[in-house]
């Protein structure tokens, strides 16, 4: 896999079929229905639970318009991904471009999907900092490799940005 | 005639004696001292956010330079939290809604 910046946009080249997997993914990967754990993480309560008042006003009023701000992140990493389709059984490698004004998109439902898959996993913090763990051999194990390379392409993101 | 405390008594020009309730007065749900009281924006550690992430966070949403959106991101990382911002409530409550829509774990605090 090659990653390098091209005029306005961020290029993924040499995607091998299970990287371009582990991308169609995210947008799944984002959704926290059903994980109470995840549900609780992505919309963490913004004070003490004795701010009673407070925590209730906030569910009715900012929840929902979180809901859509992430909502509308993972649409447009939806849409960018459909470049991706097609190829699911091609064992070729494939290329994705993400236009420049999309990095604020991916980098949030890049997060969104590493806290949804860490909160079910329930990943330690030494868990999440060995990045040299052994090969993928669980499902458990393929969620910890796919936190790392979400945040892999985070700093990709994030370093590009800083340069622009 | 007894003046009763819900009522006053009040004689008119015919000397016919009008009564007028006494006006209900709401009460406070906050008193103004407990209003005035600064927030705290305070951010938490969290295993999954990464540090250049964070970072960029406090830069765009408080507007820090570089090295002071450094300095909160490590006290995070090392204290578990930090104190980002003080204030009045509403600015502190946008601060955190906005702090949330980066999915970073931050939570309002009444200052005591």
């Amino acid at each position: 896999m090659d990653i390098c910046r091209e005029s306005d946009a961020l290029q993924i080249s040499d995607l091998d079929p299970f990287l371009a997997e582990l991308l169609r993914q995210i947008p799944a990967s984002t959704n926290p229905e059903g994980l109470p754990a995840a549900e609780q993480r992505v919309f963490s309560a913004p004070a003490d639970m004795k701010e009673k008042q407070l925590c209730s006003e906030w569910k009715t009023y900012v929840e929902p318009e979180l809901r859509r701000l992430f909502q509308s992140a993972t649409e447009t990493v939806t849409s960018d991904l459909a470049q991706l389709n097609g190829n699911e059984k091609s064992l070729r490698n494939c290329t994705l471009r993400i236009p420049l004004d999309h990095a604020d998109a991916w980098l949030n439902a890049l997060n969104q999907a590493r806290l949804v898959i860490a909160a079910k996993y329930a990943f330690t913090e030494s868990e999440l900092n060995d990045h040299y763990h052994s090969p993928v051999g669980s499902r458990r194990d393929l969620g910890l490799f796919q936190v790392n390379f979400y945040g892999f392409l985070q700093e990709f993101i994030l370093r590009e940005l800083d340069n622009n | 005639m007894a003046h009763g405390d819900s009522a006053l008594l009040i004689l008119n020009q015919k000397a016919v004696p009008t009564t007028v309730e006494k006006p209900t007065i709401e009460q406070e749900t906050k008193s103004e001292e407990e209003l005035d009281l600064p927030w705290h924006v305070v951010v938490h550690n969290d295993p999954v956010n990464l540090m250049t992430y964070v970072t960029m966070v406090f830069q765009r949403v408080f507007g820090y330079p570089r090295e002071k959106a450094e300095r909160h991101m490590l006290e995070v990382h090392h204290k578990g939290r930090s104190i980002l911002w003080s204030g009045l409530r509403e600015r502190a409550e946008l601060y955190v809604q906005q702090l949330h829509g980066y999915l970073l774990l931050a939570t309002l605090e009444k200052v005591s």
